[in-house]
C-alpha cells in the first residue's frame, strides 16, 4: 500500500454546494464521506480522484430524525454508523438494522463511516481489491485498466461483489434514500438503488448526492440480517441475508429475502419468497423454502472462503434469518 | 487472564548428584524470576523507540524495488531510460553490478541482490531506484521497462518432481529437488512387527506466515572513509554483516551493522534480505544516505515463513501406547530460495523424539524449489508441522486403543537425561507435570468425551530447543559474547550483540548482571546489536537467547564480581568469602554495617587493578549427535508443552469458536514470570492463528496460454489472522524444571507454546463432532466437508490421501543408543533406494 496520491480537497458546508462543486469540477472529482473505503482503495491505487469533496462540514447531512411507528424516521447520510448503532430509537424502532450496522468492519472503523458510504461502497473482488503491483501482475482486470474479469474470464461483464451488510437489510425492510443534484431531488427504493454489474453497480448517477435515508414505519413486521465472515469483526461479509416478514397472525402476509456478499447487488431469493407468502407459519415450510435460495446464490471466486462452501451456506443462513423474524 | 505458577518445582534427586550447577533456591534471587517491568518499556510506550523506518540523516533518499510480476521468466532486457530521465530520480541499481550471492546458509547461497537474468516467483526484486521522494522512487520503478520471456511456473511439490527442467536452481539434489534427507535410526520394520497397532496417516500442513506489526526497513550510510553503517530491523546482525561483506565485496572491518529494535520478527527477519543489501549499494553508488522501507506487500514476498509440507506417518504402538517405531516422510514447499530450507527439513524430523520414548525412527525429508516467496524459519521453525501431525496421530491412536490421550502420552514420556534414538539429549523434563496441569484445570477427565454434540475438548503437547546447538557456518568460537564496563560512577554497561525483537533480550542481559552484581537492573546500560560494539551474538533465532546471552552475561558477571570482590576484601579487610553482593552496596555477611556501595567498590577496584571490564561468553556442549544432518535438533535444553483447546462447533455449518484454552510451559525457570506468560499467551494466539485460519495460499489461474501464479492476499485485510476479539481465554501455567545448562535453570519460551495449539483444535474438533481434520488450517470449510462427506457414508475426515513418490536416497544408518550406537552412522546393508508412497 502506498500514501495517497496528491488531490484537491474540498469542504463545503452545505449539500447545494458539494453538489455545485461536484458539477463544477470535471469528471475525476467525487464525494468522501468517511473514508474507510475510498482512502484505503486510492492508496492501492484502484480508486483515484482529482477532486475529493469532503462531505464532513455538511451539517445538514447527519442526524436522525422522526418516528418510526409514524413511518417518517430519517437519517442523514453523515451519519456514522456507530451513532446509529448507539441511538436508543434506532434500536427500539429497528433492531434488526442496528444488527447489520454493528456487523460492518470494526467499531473503530464505525466511528468513521457513514450510513451514506456504506450504501453506496464499491464493490469488490478477490483480483480487484490489490495493490497496484499485484494487479500488474494479472495485468489488471475489467473493473481497472484490464481486459478481462478474472472471476469468469469468457464474461463480458465485472462480477465484482456488493459487500456491504446495511444494503440486503435496508433492500428488504423497504427503506428508500433521497438523492440530490443540480436539477433536484429524487427519493427512490434502496432496492432499487442497485445495478447486476459489478462495474456500475449504482443506478444513481456519478452527480447526485446521497442525502438521507428514509425507514419504513416500524411496528407490524420483524427483520433479521446474518453475516458470513471469517473473523469475529473487520471482515466483509461473504455471505449476509436480510430478511423481512409481515405476519398476519400465523400467516405470512409477505416476505422479502436479499442475499448480499454473493452477486454484484442483492439477490432477490424470489422462489423462496413465493413459498412463503400467505402461508401458515411451520418450520418445515421455512425450511423448504429457505432451500430454494441454494440456486439464486451463484457464489463465484471473488472473496474469501470457498466457492461452494458459500452456495451451501446460503440455505442455512437464509432459513435461520427468516426463523428468527418468525421466532422459531 | 488467570495465571498460576508453581514455585520452586524442581526435581529432588539430580539437585544431590549435583546436576544443577545454576541452580539456586528461588527465595535467594532478588532479580530473577520476578515480574519487573523492561529495561526498554518507558521508551516503547511513549513512542520513542528508534525503529528503522524512524531515522533519517541529511541528504537522504530513498529508495524502492522493482519486483517481479512474473512467476518464473528469463530477463531478455531492462530499459531504465524513462526511470533515469525523471526528475527527482538520483539513482539506479540493477542485478549485474552486484554478480555476488548471498544467502543464510552456506550451503545455499543462491540468492542476487537483484535478479541478472532470471525472476523465480512474483515479487521477485529487479531493480532499485533511489530519488529524493518516496513517491518519485516509485513512480520510477512503474517506468522501468523489464523484457520477459516466460519459463513454465513450478507451483508445488509434484509440479517440482514431475518438472525436473528447467531447473529453478542449478544446485541442489536432482532437478527441482532441493534436498533429500533419510535417516534410519533402529529397525522401524521390526518395530512395527512388534507393535500391537500400526497405523498410517497423512497430513498436510499449509504454510502461513509472520505478520510482524513492523515492516521491514534500513537505512544505510557509504561514508568518505568507504565505511557503510547500516541500521536495519534484521534479527541476524551477525549474519546480515556477513552476507554484506560477500556481497559488496568489501572488508567485514568496513562494515557496520546495526539491529534497530524490532517490532516484531517471528524469524521473518533472520535472513539477509535484498534491500539490505542494495541500499548499501545504492548509497555506495551514490553517496547519499538511502533508506528503504517496505510496503506490507513487499513483506509478504520477503516471507521465509512456515514451509507448507505435506507428511506421512505411520506408527506402531503397544496396547498400552507404547511407541515401537515411528516412520516419517516430510515433503516441503520450499518456495524460490534455500534460506533456512536445508534446517528446515532437518527439522521436520529432528524433535519427534524428545517428547516420548520411541524405540524404532525412520526420517526422510525433502524439500522442491517452486516459484513461490522463499519459505524459512518461523517461530517454531520446521518442527510445527511434524507436531502437528504427530500430536492428532498419537490422539487417533488413543482412540483406537480406548485409552485416554493424556494418561498415554504420561506413561511414555522421554526420560530426563537420557539420549533419544536420534541422540538428542534430553535435559530436565516438565512435559509430565504440564499435562497434569493442563488436564486438571480443564477438568479433562470428567468432560472429554462427555460433553454434549458440538463441544469438545482436545489435548496436544510439544517440545522445542533452547537454541541451536550448532551456528549456522561452522566454526569454533563462542555462539554469545558478552562484555561488561564497570563505570567509576558504578554505571555498568552491558556490550553484547543479541537482539532485542521485542522477546525482551536486552531485559534478560540486565536481569542476570544485576542480579549477580546486586544492582537495579533499570540502572544499567544495555548497548546490544551493533558489530562494531558489540561482541558477537550470533542472532534472535531458536530460541538461543536467554540461555545463551544469559549464560555468557552470568560468566561475565561472576569475573567483574570477582575483581570487584578482591578490591572490596581487602579494603574493608573481609574475608572475600564473605562479601555479598546486594542493593547496590557489597556488604560483609557477618556485619552487614562493614559495608561499600557498589560504585565505591568499583573505585576500589580501578585504583587496585586498573579499568575494569571482564567478558563473558557461552558455547553450547557438544552433541551427541556425530551423524552428518545431526547438526539439527541438538540443544543445550528443551522445552516442553501442553495444551488443551475447549471448543464449540457448529454442525451444520462447520463454524466454531474457541471458548477457552489450558496451556502449561516447562520454561525451566522464569527469568521474569511476566515476559514468560507474555511469550506463552503470544504463542497461544499464534498458534490459533494458524490453527484457525492462516494461509499463504497462491492464486492458481491460466488465461490464453498464460499462468498467473502469485501469492492470493498479500494484505493484512486479506491474509487472515484472528483479531483481539477471536482471542479466546487463556488459563497459563508456568512449570519451572530448573535445566542445569540454563542460567539459574532457564529454558526457552518463545517458541515452544505455540506447537500444541494446531493439533489440540483438531483434536478438539474429533471430540466435538468426530471428524479429523488432517489439514492445517481447521477452517470451518475443512469441517463442514468433513461431515458431509461422514453424513454420506464416506470418510469421517478432511486431508490429503497421499504423498508423492519420491526415489529416496540410501538411508544413513544411526544405530539408536540402545543397540549400541555412538551417534555417528554405520555402513547401510540397505539395498538400492526403493521407491514408497504415491500410486505407482
Amino acid at each position: 500500500m502506498l500514501r495517497l496520491p496528491t488531490f484537491r480537497y474540498h469542504r463545503p458546508r452545505t449539500a447545494a454546494e458539494a453538489v455545485r462543486i461536484l458539477a463544477e469540477s470535471g469528471p475525476k472529482a467525487r464525494f468522501v464521506a468517511g473514508g474507510t473505503d475510498l482512502y484505503p482503495n486510492m492508496k492501492r491505487r484502484h480508486q483515484s480522484a482529482e477532486h475529493l469533496i469532503s462531505l464532513a462540514r455538511v451539517e445538514e447531512l447527519r442526524g436522525i430524525d422522526g418516528d418510526g411507528p409514524a413511518g417518517t424516521c430519517t437519517i442523514g447520510a453523515m451519519t456514522t454508523l456507530r451513532e446509529i448503532e448507539r441511538d436508543p430509537r434506532i434500536g427500539a424502532w429497528y433492531p434488526a438494522f442496528v444488527q447489520a450496522v454493528a456487523s460492518v468492519s470494526s467499531p473503530l472503523l464505525r466511528n468513521m463511516g457513514t450510513i451514506g458510504g456504506n450504501l453506496l461502497l464499491d464493490t469488490r473482488c478477490n483480483y480487484y481489491n490489490q495493490t497496484e503491483e499485484w494487479r500488474a501482475s494479472i495485468d489488471f482486470c475489467m473493473k481497472e485498466r484490464g481486459p478481462i474479469c478474472w472471476v469468469a474470464p469468457g464474461s463480458p461483464r465485472c462480477y465484482a461483489v456488493q459487500s456491504s451488510d446495511t444494503v440486503p437489510l435496508l433492500c428488504a425492510i423497504g427503506a428508500e434514500v433521497t438523492l440530490l443534484s443540480p436539477g433536484g431531488e429524487r427519493r427512490v427504493a434502496v432496492d432499487d438503488l442497485y445495478r447486476d454489474d459489478g462495474i456500475a453497480y449504482l443506478t444513481k448517477r456519478p452527480d447526485e448526492l446521497l442525502t438521507r435515508v428514509h425507514l419504513p414505519a416500524s411496528g407490524a413486521w420483524s427483520a433479521a440480517y446474518h453475516k458470513l465472515r471469517r473473523r469475529g469483526s473487520i471482515d466483509f461479509p461473504v455471505l449476509g441475508v436480510g430478511a423481512w416478514v409481515a405476519r398476519d397472525g400465523e400467516r405470512i402476509a409477505d416476505v422479502r429475502v436479499r442475499i448480499g456478499g454473493v452477486g454484484s447487488m442483492p439477490i432477490h431469493a424470489t422462489e423462496t419468497e413465493a413459498m412463503l407468502r400467505g402461508q401458515p407459519v411451520t418450520e418445515e415450510l421455512v425450511r423448504a423454502a429457505a432451500e430454494l435460495s441454494f440456486k439464486p446464490a451463484r457464489t463465484m471466486d471473488n472473496t474469501d472462503s470457498e466457492v461452494p462452501y458459500r452456495k451451501k451456506m446460503a440455505p442455512i443462513f437464509v432459513r435461520r434469518a427468516l426463523s428468527e423474524c418468525l421466532g422459531l | 487472564m488467570a495465571a498460576e505458577s508453581n514455585g520452586a518445582a524442581n526435581q529432588p534427586g539430580t539437585a544431590d548428584q549435583g546436576y544443577y550447577r545454576h541452580d539456586t533456591p528461588q527465595q535467594d534471587l532478588r532479580v530473577i524470576g520476578k515480574p519487573l517491568r523492561k529495561v526498554d518499556a518507558r521508551t516503547k510506550v511513549t513512542g520513542r523507540t528508534g525503529y528503522a523506518d524512524n531515522l533519517s540523516l541529511p541528504r537522504m533518499v530513498y529508495m524502492k524495488l522493482l519486483r517481479s510480476t512474473q512467476a518464473h521468466a528469463r530477463i531478455r532486457s531492462i530499459d531504465t531510460s524513462a526511470a533515469a530521465a525523471m526528475p527527482g530520480v538520483v539513482g539506479i541499481l540493477l542485478g549485474s553490478e552486484l554478480p555476488n550471492q548471498f544467502g543464510i546458509l552456506p550451503v545455499s547461497n543462491d540468492e542476487h541482490t537483484l535478479a541478472i537474468d532470471r525472476v523465480r516467483f512474483v515479487g521477485d526484486p529487479v531493480a532499485a531506484v533511489a530519488a529524493l521522494d518516496e513517491e518519485t522512487a516509485w513512480a520510477a520503478c512503474r517506468a522501468i521497462v523489464v523484457d520477459y520471456e516466460p519459463l513454465p511456473v513450478i507451483g508445488s511439490p509434484a509440479e517440482a518432481l514431475a518438472t525436473p527442467e528447467p531447473r529453478i536452481h542449478d544446485y541442489g539434489d536432482e532437478g527441482n529437488v532441493h534436498k533429500y534427507v533419510n535417516l534410519q535410526f533402529g529397525d522401524v520394520e521390526r518395530g512395527f512387527a512388534e507393535s500391537d497397532l500400526v497405523r498410517q496417516d497423512v497430513f498436510f500442513f499449509e504454510g502461513n506466515t509472520h505478520l510482524p506489526m513492523e515492516q521491514h526497513a534500513c537505512l544505510a550510510d557509504y561514508d568518505k572513509d568507504h565505511k557503510v553503517t547500516i541500521h536495519s530491523s534484521t534479527q541476524t546482525p551477525h549474519y546480515l554483516h556477513k552476507a554484506l561483506t560477500k556481497v559488496l565485496a568489501m572488508p567485514a572491518s568496513n562494515i557496520r551493522v546495526i539491529a534497530c529494535p524490532n517490532g516484531g520478527g517471528f524469524g521473518g527477519k533472520s535472513d539477509p534480505f535484498n534491500h539490505e543489501v542494495a541500499a548499501c549499494a545504492m548509497s555506495r553508488k551514490i553517496g547519499r544516505p538511502v533508506k528503504c522501507s517496505l510496503t506490507r506487500e513487499e513483506v509478504f514476498h520477503c516471507h521465509r515463513g512456515r514451509h507448507p509440507v505435506l507428511m506421512k506417518a505411520k506408527i506402531g504402538v503397544r496396547k498400552d501406547g507404547e511407541i515401537q517405531a515411528l516412520d516419517f516422510e516430510s515433503h516441503l514447499d520450499g518456495g524460490a530460495f534455500g534460506s533456512y530450507g536445508v534446517a528446515s527439513t532437518f527439522y521436520t524430523g529432528a524433535l519427534q523424539t524428545v517428547t516420548y520414548q520411541l524405540k524404532n525412527y525412520h526420517f526422510r525429508g525433502a524439500r522442491y524449489f517452486t516459484n513461490k516467496a522463499p519459505c524459512g524459519p518461523k517461530r517454531g521453525h520446521g518442527t510445527v508441522q511434524p507436531r502437528f501431525a504427530l500430536e492428532c496421530l498419537l490422539d487417533k491412536v488413543a482412540c483406537d486403543l480406548d485409552l485416554d490421550p493424556a494418561e498415554m502420552r504420561l506413561r511414555h514420556l522421554a526420560k530426563r537425561g537420557e539420549l533419544t534414538a536420534n541422540f538428542m539429549r534430553i535435559g530436565s523434563m516438565g512435559l509430565g507435570e504440564c499435562i497434569e496441569k493442563v488436564v486438571a484445570g480443564s477438568g479433562w477427565k470428567e468432560r472429554r468425551g462427555k460433553l454434549p454434540f458440538g463441544r469438545g475438548l482436545g489435548l496436544a503437547c510439544s517440545s522445542y530447543l533452547s537454541g541451536a546447538g550448532l551456528p549456522i557456518y561452522w566454526n569454533a568460537m563462542p555462539h554469545s559474547g558478552v562484555q561488561l564496563q564497570l563505570d567509576r560512577s558504578g554505571l555498568v554497561t552491558v556490550f553484547c550483540g543479541s537482539t532485542d525483537i521485542g522477546q525482551g533480550s536486552m531485559s534478560v542481559l540486565a536481569y542476570v548482571v544485576a542480579e549477580v552484581l546486586g544492582l537495579d537492573p533499570m540502572k544499567l546500560r544495555i548497548v546490544t546489536a551493533d558489530t562494531d560494539l558489540t561482541p558477537v551474538d550470533l542472532g534472535s533465532y531458536s530460541s538461543r537467547v536467554t540461555l545463551m546471552t544469559g549464560n555468557a552475561a552470568m560468566q561475565a558477571a561472576e569475573r567483574a564480581k570477582e575483581i570487584v570482590a578482591a578490591a572490596v576484601a581487602e579494603k574493608l579487610e573481609v574475608p572475600k568469602s564473605n562479601l555479598v553482593f546486594a542493593d547496590e552496596h557489597v556488604f560483609d555477611a557477618a556485619d552487614p554495617s562493614r559495608r561499600m556501595s557498589f560504585a565505591e567498590a568499583v573505585i576500589a577496584a580501578e585504583a587496585k587493578f586498573g579499568t575494569v571490564g571482564t567478558v563473558g561468553s557461552y558455547k553450547p556442549p557438544r552433541s551427541a549427535a556425530r551423524f552428518k544432518g545431526g547438526g539439527v535438533g541438538p540443544s543445550p535444553s528443551y522445552s516442553y508443552t501442553a495444551a488443551v483447546v475447549e471448543i464449540e462447533v457448529d454442525p451444520e455449518t462447520g463454524q466454531y469458536t474457541i471458548p477457552k484454552i489450558w496451556v502449561a510451559h516447562d520454561v525451566g525457570r522464569s527469568i521474569n514470570a511476566a515476559l514468560v506468560m507474555g511469550q506463552i499467551e503470544g504463542s497461544v494466539y499464534m498458534g490459533l492463528g494458524e490453527a484457525t485460519m492462516e494461509e499463504s495460499a497462491y492464486r492458481d489461474r491460466s488465461h490464453k496460454g498464460k499462468r498467473v501464479f502469485l501469492h492470493n492476499q498479500p494484505s493484512m485485510l486479506d491474509y487472515k489472522s484472528p483479531l483481539a476479539v477471536d482471542m479466546p481465554e487463556v488459563v497459563t501455567y508456568i512449570v519451572e524444571d530448573h535445566d542445569p545448562n540454563g542460567p539459574w535453570g532457564a529454558k526457552e519460551a518463545g517458541q515452544g507454546p505455540l506447537l500444541p495449539i494446531m493439533p489440540a483444535v483438531a483434536n478438539a474438533v474429533f471430540d466435538a463432532v468426530g471428524v479429523r481434520i488432517d489439514t492445517n488450517p481447521i477452517t470451518p470449510e475443512r469441517i463442514f466437508a468433513a461431515l458431509q462427506s461422514k453424513a454420506k457414508g464416506g470418510e469421517a475426515r478432511f486431508g490429503p490421501s497421499d504423498v508423492p513418490a519420491v526415489a529416496w536416497p540410501e538411508p544413513r544408518v544411526v544405530p539408536p543408543p540402545w543397540e549400541g550406537g555412538d551417534g555417528k552412522e554405520v555402513a547401510s546393508d540397505a539395498p538400492a533406494p526403493t521407491r514408497s508412497g504415491g500410486k505407482g
